[in-house]
């Protein structure tokens, strides 16, 4: 039974949600059931604000490696869940819409928590250099393939790529740097990416069709 | 100077005659716009129909504007709706230039309507003759969905047959995929050096196909690390996400006869928010030194910052998601990347289980339609353009209508 009843409810909201793509009248059934898939996530959050909880108070308690940091996302967590819950400096009070400015929730998610997501976010620009720095060593036919390709396109995208190719006639200007940029980017890039596209397209087709005929249960903690 | 003075009077002298000239009868830009001229233009014809492929309560209006939109003092259109049975007429909305269409939805199913358009200039109203009698109905099937419903049924037809083929005992031969294969030398890897294994289903909820794909594939490595007994984090991003992880190790555990040594905090709660997790999935890779990385799932712009800090601590990394954009960066960063549906296909490939290998011949069977569509749509489209073939062209307007849901 405890396989048995997701596995049916998975049966019936999948079928339904297929059914809605095809019947303009039962579009609303596949809305609402996406709906009720909100409410259960609601709920659940309760889990895992309970699991933050008990794991890092646990490691303050027993003093476990790197304690301190578990501290910081205690407090992180409570202060923003009371000054949140109870609308502290809110300036229409406890009835009033939690994101007026001047809330203290929406000055901690302003001034606190937005720049440290762009921090985070920043960092991509670093990555992206190491990352790039590695895949484009020329190591076999294919990375120098993408290494003359990725040139061409980053040229291409320059001041300088437009500087280095504009004396040659209009009549080949396809050889011109962002013309070649462009091409790269609208032929063989596209028509890779798209064939991926196919590639996962048919993937969830199969695989939603093993959830649906209960085929596949692995992650209901059952053999698959 | 006297020169100068000379084009200064010259000047003058032809701005004052283009003044007069413009106040001339006939002669102004604007002058053909009048009354008179708009009402030598046809009336505009208005029709009305039920809206194709909807739910019901909706009629749509249309009308060909035969150029009052051009005319000076144009204002609008002017739509009204006329409850046959009531007799009720209601003025609906005033809709600017550039509106050749309007649908009402706020009728009912029950009544019939007829429209009537106004065109508004410099307060004249223009009406339009009423249109016919018209009732909004609901629709059982989206016709612009057919092809798709023709498409669908083929590849899940073959998806099923070749599943029951496998049953039946049929041999499938399933390529190598190296990723997969490398589950067992990264777990081995971790057992040897005493650290742990690290695994992020992404960052997207139990509704995304991708994180159940993870999820499947995290059963098969779970078994393996309790086989090894080996140590497995999880942090997750969302509550059901860490529920149903907790579910398939603990299962893993108990199919590898190691049920004591499962444990609920191998898998973890740590944040909704994006970069707040991979702050957080960063700082346990530096601090704790998985020996391997597990990233498969659905993920976003935190891929590479993920891929990229586990490359810096030297482990094993395999990485696979469906996000095309997010591919590069993993083949860069990781040791192993599972393409797009090589993701959907892990799960199958590592249970061997005939079923599940038989729905992945059925998707070949897309791939093959896929391969010649694409071609014969290669060959249609040439041939069309280059020598104007009417049948090359038909061709081609059908595999457009095909793969068309607009």
């Amino acid at each position: 039974m405890k396989h048995q009843i997701p596995m049916l409810i998975l049966s019936a909201v999948g079928t339904l949600l297929v059914v809605s793509v095809f019947v303009p009248s039962a579009q609303h059934w596949g809305e609402d059931a996406t709906l009720y898939f909100d409410i259960i996530a609601v709920f659940a959050f309760f889990l895992g604000g309970g699991n933050l909880i008990r794991v890092h108070t646990e490691k303050v308690s027993h003093k476990s490696a790197g304690w301190i940091y578990s501290v910081v996302t205690l407090l992180g967590f409570g202060i923003m869940l009371v000054t949140g819950l109870f609308k502290i400096g809110n300036p229409n009070g406890i009835a009033g819409d939690l994101s007026k400015s001047g809330s203290y929730f929406q000055l901690l998610f302003q001034y606190v928590m937005s720049p440290l997501n762009s921090t985070m976010y920043a960092l991509l620009a670093f990555y992206v250099a190491s990352a790039s720095y590695r895949a484009f060593r020329a190591k076999n036919t294919e990375a120098t393939i993408l290494l003359v390709a990725a040139f061409v396109i980053l040229l291409g995208r320059t001041a300088l790529g437009v500087l280095l190719t504009n004396w040659i006639p209009a009549q080949l200007s396809v050889l011109q740097i962002p013309n070649l940029a462009i091409w790269i980017m609208n032929a063989p890039n596209l028509a890779g990416q798209r064939a991926i596209m196919i590639g996962i397209s048919l993937g969830v087709i199969s695989m939603s069709l093993r959830l649906l005929l209960g085929i596949e249960r692995t992650y209901l903690g059952g053999d698959s | 100077m006297i020169a100068l003075l000379r084009v200064a009077k010259f000047v003058v002298s032809l701005c004052s005659l283009l003044f007069i000239v413009s106040f001339l009868p006939g002669q102004s830009v604007y002058s053909q716009d009048t009354a008179s001229s708009v009402n030598n233009l046809p009336p505009i014809t208005v029709k009305a129909y039920d809206t194709e492929n909807d739910a019901g309560s909706s009629i749509t209006v249309e009308w060909s504007d035969p150029g009052y939109w051009r005319r000076e003092g144009f204002n609008g259109y002017r739509l009204s709706r006329k409850n046959v049975a009531s007799g009720i007429e209601d003025s609906l909305d005033v809709l600017p230039t550039g509106h050749v269409l309007h649908e009402d939805r706020s009728v009912s199913d029950d009544s019939s309507y007829t429209y009537t358009l106004a065109v508004l200039i410099n307060g004249a109203n223009l009406t339009s003759t009423s249109t016919e009698v018209v009732r909004s109905s609901k629709q059982w099937f989206d016709n612009r969905l057919t092809w798709v419903l023709i498409l669908g049924l083929i590849i899940c037809g073959a998806v099923i047959y070749f599943i029951e083929s496998a049953k039946r005992g049929t041999k499938l031969f399933l390529r190598r995929i190296a990723g997969l294969e490398a589950i067992d030398e990264a777990v081995g890897r971790a057992t040897e050096m005493g650290r742990p294994i690290l695994f992020i289903a992404g960052i997207q909820d139990m509704d995304d196909v991708q994180t159940i794909a993870g999820l499947t594939i995290l059963g098969s490595i779970a078994r393996t690390v309790a086989e090894y007994d080996t140590k497995i984090n999880m942090p997750v991003c969302t509550s059901l996400v860490m529920t149903a992880a907790r579910e398939t190790i603990k299962h893993a555990y108990v199919t590898a006869g190691r049920p004591d040594a499962y444990n609920d905090d191998m898998v973890r709660y740590v944040t909704n928010e994006q970069f707040g997790f991979v702050a957080a999935v960063d700082g346990i890779m530096v601090r704790e030194r998985p020996a391997a990385c597990f990233l498969l799932g659905a993920f976003f712009a935190e891929s590479l910052i993920m891929a990229e800090t586990g490359n810096s601590i030297g482990a094993i990394q395999v990485a696979g998601t469906a996000m095309p954009a997010q591919l590069p960066f993993f083949v860069a960063a990781c040791d192993y990347t599972l393409i797009g549906e090589e993701l959907f296909a892990a799960s199958a490939y590592l249970s061997g289980e005939p079923r599940q290998l038989g729905s992945l011949k059925g998707a070949d069977v897309g791939k093959a339609i896929a391969m010649i569509v694409i071609l014969v749509g290669v060959i249609a489209t040439t041939i069309a353009s280059a020598w104007n073939s009417e049948s090359m062209l038909w061709i081609e307007n059908l595999l457009r209508q095909m793969f068309s849901t607009g």
